[in-house]
This record gives C-alpha cells, sequence and structure tokens, in this order.
C-alpha cells in the first residue's frame, strides 16, 4: 500500500512545535494526547485527531473545560485518541447532536467538540443535524467524512458521490448530500471543509474553529484506507490530491499574538472572530465571498457540478446569536447552581397552593 | 343559607318537603358538547362552584382527538361520601349536542334528568326521564353578546340553568366566573351575564321535577384544586430542574408548559437571567438526548412525553441505564399508537418501561396516584435519579394529568435536593483519582465527576457497555460480567430508596387487592361497595414504585387471593408482580382488567371481585 506523504501513520507522533514548549496557559503538547488509536494505520482519522490535538494545545484551551462528544462509527471512536484531561461522552449512533446540545444547556461555560462521520450524520443522524445546524448550537461539529460505512465494512454512505465506485465494484446511483451547503442554509455560523491530508490548511481551520462562538462545520475529508481509497472512489487520498481546489487561503492570528502583520486589503477578509483572533482569508477564487451566503452556496454547487472538490472556509458569521445565549441563562454552569437558586420558597408554593384553592 | 334561597327563587319547597324524595350531593352530571366550542371554562364554573360549596367534586373531561367539531363529555361527580373515581352511570345530562344527543338520551337510567337545547325535542324520546327544555339561542341572543362570542357565552347559559336546578347560589357563581376570569374582566362581565340569564330563565320558566340537590358542607376546606401535570410541574419546578427538553404529545404537553409558565415566574432572578433552560426539541429522541447530555454534564435535566414519545426514546433509555446518567421521564400514559385513542386514559406502558430498550435494562418507575403524589414523586425523582444515577420515569395517565383532583395542599419539601456520587476537584486532589464505575460502597453505584471539574484526573470516558471499572475500553468477559452484576446490585439498592407501598385494611384479610395510580380511586370506592354490599372485607395494597419493594412480597405472601386491578389489557402489573415474586406465590394473583379508554370506575371492579369471590 502507498501511504501518501500527508498522512503520517497513526502510531508515529507529530513533533510538537520546535519554538513552543509550553501554551500560553504553560500545558506542554502531551497533556493534550489521547489514547494509542484502534482505527487502520493511513486512517485519515488519525491525522485529524493529531491537528486537534495541536490546536488546542496552540490556542492554549484548559482539556478540563473541553467536551469530546461522538456518536457512532470510526469517526465516533476518535475521541478517545486526543486530550484524554478532556470529559467525554460516546452516545448512541446519529444523536450526537442532542447529546451534546443537552450538555451545553447545563454547562453552557464549557466548550464542545463533536466528532461524526458521513453515516453518524448524513444519514441515521440527518434529523438532529439540523436541528442543531438550525439553532447554532455553540460547538465545533467535525465530520470526518469518507463515504463510506467503515465498522460495517464499507457500505455506502449518503455523502458518496454519484457514480462512485466500491471495491466490488458496486457503483453509488444516488446523489451526494452536500454537509457544507446543507449547514449553510440551515444556519451554521462558521463552515468549512477541508482534508485529513492537507496538515496546513486543517490546523488553521481547526483553530479558527476554536474562537468561534457557535456551530462550526468542518466536513474533513478522511479517507478510507481499507474500504474507500481504490481506483474510483471520489474520496481517497489519490481523488483529493488531484480534485483538491482550495477557495481561498485560511490563515488565523490568535488573540494572545500580536496583530502586527498587515494583509492586502484587496485579496484578503479579515474576521475578527468572538474570542479576539483574527482570521485571514486570502482569495485565491476570484469570487470568494466568505460572508455571503448565496455566493458560497454557489460556488459549492459549481465546483461539484466541475467534479472539483472545494476547500477552504466557505462562510462566516459572526454576528449570529449562538443557541445558549439566546436562552438567556445566568452566568454560572446550571448543572452547579445552589438549592437556593432553584427551588423556589416555601412562600411561593403557599402562594400557588392558594390560588388552587 | 343557600338552601333558604330555594325558596327564594320560586322553587316550591313544599314540592321537595312533601313526599318527594331529595338526593343530596350524590350523582353525577354529563355535559355533552361539541368540541372546540369552548366549553371547558363552563365547565369549571359548576364544578368549582360545587368545590366551593365545600361538597366533593370530580371532573373528567372525555374528548376527542380534534380541534373542532367532534362529540365531547364532561363528567362532575358530586359526591358527600368523598368518592372522586369515574360514576359510570349519568344522573344529570347537559345536552349540546345535536349530532350525538339521541344516543346520549337513549343510554340514561330511568329517572335521569335531561336538560336540552329546544329545537332537539328531545323530551319526544322517552317518557321516563325528566326533561328540562331550555331556548339556549333564544337566551344568548338576549344577552346582547356579539354574535361572534355566542358560541362560548352558550355555555355559561347552561351552567346558570344547571346551577339553578341544582339550588347553588347565584352569589357562589358569581365569586366563581370572577375568580376563573380574573385578569380578564370584561369577559368576566360577559360570561356573568349569561350565567345569571340561564339562572333566571330556570328560576321563571322550568319547574323543579328531579331529586338532585347540592347542599353545603365543610368537605372541601382547605383543600384544593389541580391536575395532575400542573402538580407533576409544581414537583419538578421544586425539585429544582434545570434542563427541561421535550416534544408535544397529548396527554403530556401541559406538563411542560404548566413547567415553562412557572419557571418564568419563579426561576428568572432579578437580572432578567434564567435559572432553567427549556427547550422544545425536533423529536423525543432528541428530548431524550438533550436529557442525558444535561443529566451528563450535571443538570437536573427532565422530559414529558406519552407512549409513542417513549417508544422513540428506547434507545436512549438504554443507554441512559449502561452509562448510568441521571434523568427523569414523565409518562402521562394514554392508549396506544398515535392513530388511535392518543386522547384516552390507560395503564399501559407499564410493561414497555420496566425493561425499556436493548440488552439486559432494567428501570425504576414511579407509579402516582393523587396529584398530590404528582407533586411528590416529582421532587422525588429526581433525588433518586441522581442517587441511583438512571433514568427515573414517573407513570402518571391521562386521566390523572388532564383533569382536576381535589386535594390536600402540597407540602414543603423538608429534605434538601440530594445530588448523588459527585466528586469535586478537591476530592479528587484527597483521593489521586477515581474509578468511575468501581462498587467502592457496594450499594452498586459508583462516583462521578462533571465536565469541567478542574482535576487533570477528573475526566472519564463515557460509553456503553464496553468498560472496565475505570471507564476504558474493555470487551473482557469479565469486565463486562461484573458490570452487569454491579448494575443488577444498583437496582437492589434502588428497592431501598423508592416510595414504599400503601396498606389499606387490616392485612389480616385473605383476601387482598392491588392496584397503582389511578385505578386506587376505583378500587377504595369499590372495597366499601364490597363491605357493604357482599360482607367482604379486603386488604388492599397500593404499589407506588417498581422495583417492588419486600412490602409487595409479603402482601401477596399473606393473603390467599389477590385481586390485581388495573387499566390495560394484558394484565401488565401482574404479570411484572409474577417475575419477580416467589413462583409459589404468582399462582394466588387474578386480574380485574379495565381498557375501554375511559377512567376505570368502582363498580367494574366491585362486580369483578364479587363475581369471583362468589359474594352476592
Amino acid at each position: 500500500m502507498t501511504t501518501p506523504v500527508a498522512t503520517a501513520p497513526a502510531a508515529t507522533a507529530p513533533a510538537a512545535p520546535k519554538a513552543v514548549k509550553t501554551n500560553h496557559i504553560g500545558l506542554g503538547i502531551l497533556d493534550y494526547r489521547g489514547g494509542k488509536s484502534t482505527l487502520c494505520a493511513g486512517c485519515g482519522h488519525n491525522a485529524v485527531s493529531e491537528r486537534i490535538t495541536e490546536a488546542f494545545f496552540e490556542m492554549g484551551i484548559q482539556p478540563e473545560r473541553v467536551m469530546k462528544m461522538s456518536g457512532i462509527g470510526c469517526s465516533s471512536k476518535s475521541p478517545a485518541y486526543f486530550m484524554s484531561r478532556s470529559f467525554s461522552f460516546n452516545g448512541v449512533h446519529g444523536r450526537m447532536p442532542s447529546v451534546a446540545t443537552g450538555a451545553l444547556l447545563a454547562n453552557k461555560t464549557m466548550r464542545s467538540i463533536g466528532l461524526s462521520g458521513d453515516g453518524d450524520t448524513a444519514s441515521i443522524g440527518m434529523g438532529q443535524f439540523i436541528h442543531l445546524l438550525r439553532r447554532n448550537v455553540p460547538m465545533i461539529y467535525i465530520v470526518e467524512d469518507n463515504g463510506v460505512y467503515g465498522l460495517t465494512k464499507g457500505q455506502f454512505s449518503a455523502t458518496a458521490d454519484l457514480g462512485a465506485r466500491l471495491k466490488n465494484g458496486v457503483v453509488n446511483e444516488l446523489p451526494a448530500i452536500d454537509i457544507c451547503a446543507l449547514a449553510i442554509q440551515i444556519g451554521a455560523t462558521f463552515v468549512g471543509r477541508s482534508f485529513s491530508g492537507d496538515k496546513k490548511q486543517l490546523a488553521a481551520m481547526l483553530k479558527a474553529a476554536i474562537a468561534h462562538q457557535g456551530t462550526v462545520l468542518l466536513d474533513v475529508i478522511s479517507p478510507c484506507v481499507t474500504f474507500n481509497d481504490h481506483e474510483g472512489s471520489t474520496k481517497s487520498y489519490k481523488y483529493m490530491q488531484e480534485h483538491d481546489d482550495a477557495v481561498g487561503e485560511v490563515g488565523l492570528v490568535p488573540h494572545f499574538e500580536d496583530l502586527t502583520v498587515d494583509y492586502d486589503h484587496d485579496t484578503t477578509t479579515d474576521v475578527e472572530l468572538h474570542d479576539g483572533s483574527h482570521l485571514r482569508l486570502r482569495k485565491i477564487h476570484e469570487d470568494y465571498t466568505p460572508t455571503n451566503k448565496v455566493l458560497a452556496l454557489k460556488m459549492l454547487m459549481e465546483s461539484h457540478a466541475k467534479g472539483e472538490v472545494l476547500t477552504g472556509v466557505f462562510y462566516v458569521d459572526t454576528q449570529k446569536t449562538d443557541f445558549t445565549s439566546l436562552l438567556n441563562m445566568v452566568d454560572e454552569p446550571l448543572a452547579t447552581l445552589s438549592e437556593d437558586r432553584v427551588r423556589p420558597s416555601r412562600a411561593v408554593l403557599a402562594e400557588i397552593m392558594q390560588e388552587h384553592l | 343559607m343557600i338552601t333558604s334561597d330555594l325558596e327564594v327563587q320560586g322553587q316550591p319547597a313544599s314540592d321537595l318537603a312533601s313526599g318527594v324524595h331529595r338526593t343530596v350531593n350524590d350523582f353525577s352530571i354529563q355535559i355533552a358538547t361539541v368540541n372546540g366550542s369552548g366549553s371547558q371554562s363552563a365547565n369549571a364554573v359548576l364544578l368549582r362552584s360545587i368545590f366551593h360549596m365545600g361538597v366533593p367534586v370530580s371532573g373528567k373531561n372525555l374528548f376527542p382527538s380534534n380541534i373542532a367539531g367532534l362529540p365531547t363529555w364532561f363528567t362532575i361527580r358530586v359526591s358527600k361520601h368523598g368518592w372522586i373515581a369515574r360514576k359510570s352511570d349519568t344522573n344529570i345530562l347537559i345536552s349540546m349536542n345535536p349530532e350525538r344527543a339521541q344516543e346520549d338520551v337513549l343510554a340514561l337510567a330511568p329517572g335521569a334528568v335531561v336538560i336540552f337545547d329546544e329545537p332537539l325535542k328531545l323530551d319526544e324520546l322517552r317518557s321516563d326521564l325528566a326533561f328540562y327544555s331550555v331556548p339556549f339561542d333564544r337566551i344568548t341572543a338576549a344577552t346582547g353578546a356579539e354574535p361572534k362570542l355566542r358560541k362560548l357565552v352558550r355555555n355559561m347559559v347552561y351552567v346558570g340553568v344547571a346551577a339553578q336546578l341544582l339550588s347553588i347560589d347565584m352569589k357562589r357563581l358569581e365569586a366563581t366566573v370572577r375568580k376563573q376570569f380574573a385578569k380578564k374582566v370584561k369577559a368576566a362581565e360577559l360570561n356573568l351575564s349569561a350565567v345569571r340569564a340561564g339562572y333566571e330563565y330556570a328560576a321563571t320558566t322550568l319547574t323543579k321535577q328531579d331529586p338532585y340537590v347540592v347542599e353545603p358542607m365543610k368537605a372541601t376546606d382547605g383543600k384544593i384544586l389541580i391536575d395532575g401535570n400542573s402538580a407533576a410541574a409544581l414537583g419538578a419546578l421544586f425539585a429544582g430542574v434545570t434542563v427541561v427538553a421535550w416534544y408535544p404529545i397529548t396527554p403530556s404537553t401541559s406538563v411542560i408548559e404548566d413547567l415553562i409558565d412557572y419557571m418564568k415566574q419563579y426561576r428568572v432572578e432579578k437580572d432578567g437571567k434564567a435559572t432553567f433552560a427549556a427547550v422544545q426539541a425536533e423529536d423525543e429522541l432528541a428530548a431524550i438526548g438533550m436529557v442525558l447530555g444535561a443529566g451528563w454534564a450535571g443538570a437536573r435535566a427532565m422530559t414529558a412525553t406519552s407512549g409513542p414519545g417513549i417508544s422513540l426514546m428506547a434507545e436512549f433509555a438504554g443507554l441512559g441505564y449502561y452509562v448510568e446518567i441521571p434523568g427523569v421521564i414523565f409518562n402521562v400514559q394514554r392508549t396506544g399508537p398515535s392513530t388511535g385513542l392518543p386522547t384516552r386514559t390507560s395503564q399501559a406502558d407499564l410493561s414497555f418501561i420496566a425493561g425499556l430498550s436493548h440488552g439486559d435494562t432494567r428501570h425504576v418507575m414511579l407509579l402516582p396516584a393523587s396529584v398530590k403524589e404528582c407533586f411528590e414523586m416529582g421532587i422525588a425523582a429526581f433525588d433518586l435519579a441522581e442517587q441511583l444515577q438512571t433514568p427515573v420515569f414517573v407513570l402518571s395517565d391521562l386521566d390523572l394529568g388532564m383533569n382536576d383532583w381535589m386535594s390536600e395542599p402540597f407540602e414543603y419539601p423538608e429534605k434538601p435536593i440530594n445530588r448523588g456520587k459527585v466528586l469535586n476537584a478537591q476530592q479528587l486532589e484527597e483521593l489521586g483519582g477515581f474509578a468511575r464505575y468501581k462498587d467502592v460502597d457496594g450499594d452498586g453505584i459508583g462516583y462521578r465527576t462533571l465536565p469541567g471539574t478542574d482535576h487533570p484526573a477528573a475526566a472519564y470516558f463515557t460509553r456503553g457497555s464496553g468498560h472496565n471499572e475505570k471507564a476504558l475500553y474493555s470487551e473482557r468477559p469479565a469486565d463486562y460480567e461484573n458490570n452487569m452484576l454491579r448494575l443488577a446490585r444498583k437496582f437492589e439498592t434502588a428497592k431501598t430508596l423508592v416510595p414504599k407501598p400503601i396498606l389499606e385494611g387490616t392485612g389480616t384479610q385473605k383476601t387482598g387487592i392491588i392496584a397503582f395510580g389511578t385505578s386506587h380511586w376505583a378500587v377504595i370506592e369499590g372495597r366499601d361497595q364490597l363491605e357493604r354490599e357482599s360482607g367482604l372485607a379486603t386488604d388492599y395494597l397500593r404499589i407506588r414504585a417498581f422495583p417492588f419493594t419486600q412490602e409487595v412480597a409479603d402482601f401477596v405472601a399473606a393473603h390467599e387471593r389477590i385481586y390485581v386491578v388495573e387499566q390495560n389489557r394484558d394484565a401488565q402489573m401482574l404479570n411484572l408482580l409474577k417475575t419477580n415474586l416467589d413462583p409459589a406465590d404468582a399462582v394466588k394473583l387474578h386480574s380485574v382488567l379495565h381498557f375501554n379508554g375511559l377512567p376505570i370506575d368502582a363498580q367494574s371492579v366491585t362486580n369483578a371481585i364479587a363475581a369471583a369471590e362468589g359474594a352476592r
């Protein structure tokens, strides 16, 4: 098997950035490590786990402040392989959105990252997924998208492209669901696509995702080396290397770094994210306007028609209120409010009883 | 005072006094209307007026699954003895629905009373009933109400007519209407004018020709009138619920809507911020998913639903059992599937919930019989869920949930909130870490941490059954088996924490009765009938929770024959008892079943047990 350069085998730990031994909260990269992956060697998901580990380390997020949520599938196992000091919930198939939503209602001060797959999201989980997007639940939702069901040995999923071929020759006769187009239309406020093999782009997008407050939907093409990496697959390493079409370059200046580097205002969109970090999106495509829903959808559809896989940050909206803010809850987590704040007084019960006499 | 008014109102007292039989405070009224006609407010005025006269009363709304246009009945039972179960026969019919009027009249027992809309000419149907013909349209028009309001006002006219015939004081009606429309003065006046018009019509035109009257008592002093769903909502409010996720479904909807109303009033702080989150989910799968997510993260979380919603929650219920997350599910039971009788009552979700989901699961169920228990168990359920770290189901039913019931006022919870075994950062530091699923205390319940606990050893990985004591992934047979045995031990612990059953009777009789939930009200009246009419004394055990406590086994062991009264076809409680009791005792159990969608009545219980016992 030829392993593309961009996908390091799971067992090989990437070196921490040389210049930085600890991040700005004083933790080392080892504080963000997870368990040993049990996924196949070369699985795209392992690279995604590594990028997540690095992104949280580099952004200086306390691991205990993070909830890792997942459904069922290979992708949903991956939270075990990064950030062991974070709290993790591996739920039921296609229902991670509701569990994640509930957890954030209980404690809105936590950060949440959800790991899902194309089956878990676009088939069995479509109902909950759409409502998570619609609510703009403040979390990072990653779809590790390989177009097949791995754990059940390689059936097509709903993101498989029309005409794609399985190893056994079966051809997919139904059109793919474009998760990104759906997310933009339904209400996610940060939508992008990347490739597990594109270390630089994925790292920048993840860091920006951490800085954003609202639903971040990242569709990460993450090839399945066992069931969908052959000739005829449109989710293989080879296909992605040949068809990955970046809409723009993604850069992030974190809030704790100096914002001195200037940029070309004609070619680059600068978006200030919720934590004060700056997302800088430099055009590659001429009509790239990441703050315009309609243009974003148009680009996605046109690119798909050409057989290209558009990647990059397609859409950002920093104005829409996220779901936990919308509910106007008290500042402290609901989970740990003291009894005197959640149990009304004796006088209140007496008053209500009086009304029913 | 009120009885003397009878004479003032032109009712010849001599008619009643001189030999005509009077039936005081012991009869039932059935009001037949078309749904969507706004009769609920009118029926409530009649019910509450009787209640405020100190007379025990119960009301049951028998309604269709429809917005407007189908027949609906409201029954009011007046009982000086305090019986509040449904009464199967009707003494007074108020017939406002042309479509069903004839059928209703033909079904009455001789001697019954019919108040009817004049054009229906129902008095031509039978000669053995007391008929009162009332020109409702003419009386309504004379009130001067706008045409678009007449449909609603018309109902208040029958309240006036019935009240006058039953000797209910007009002043009492007025007070009730004003209280009911306290926030809408204009509506109060309009409705009052209609009540008065009906009252005056009856006083001046109708001649009392039936025995039924209401006389003041003192039996409802200090009592409240409330429906079970409101009571459950109050329970949740005082339990300190913080996350509510739900999907609307009859008959549970008002649990949540009432709760949200209460929380907006009592759970918003001075700065306008809420100490709760209430989310209408996309379906019941999401509702229970949110509850489990919130429970995992430390909230007191709940949902309310009914049978079809429970079906959808099955997968998550199993996950909740295995990952050991607290959550409270109120199930207001109704009959079968959505395309059926969603507005009729039943107790038929018991077997399903007891083992809801995949694999070996067992769930804790609380079984309230009264509005007071809806409140109390509404509180207890949250403590139990957190103590036992498991989903807890509260099984009410449509009859309890959506009808008004008399009750002693609810008592403020004396026990502080019990959050169960949760470790904080300081405790973790002292312990040097923890194993999530280790049975440290021998009760089958491990210690948990909440997301955000600021300690490097706080986190653990939550996943289904494939884990060892440290919550690490494991498929070792011994780990699985140990975990399953610990979960079974935890269920044993539950037996020591759930509400115990309540024994009525001496405990020395040969014949026992077991019931739960709203069947209680028919059973207590049935026991009285059996004793008075057949000389059959019984003991009665009302089960209030699953798993069953030792008292249940003891009761069955101590009696020769036990009748298990329940509102379902398949003897679900009886079968649950069979599988949880000594097999030698199981043969003593016999079923009394009621499953026609209407609340069970005492006569059904009495007849079944009398026949089985060979009593007369």
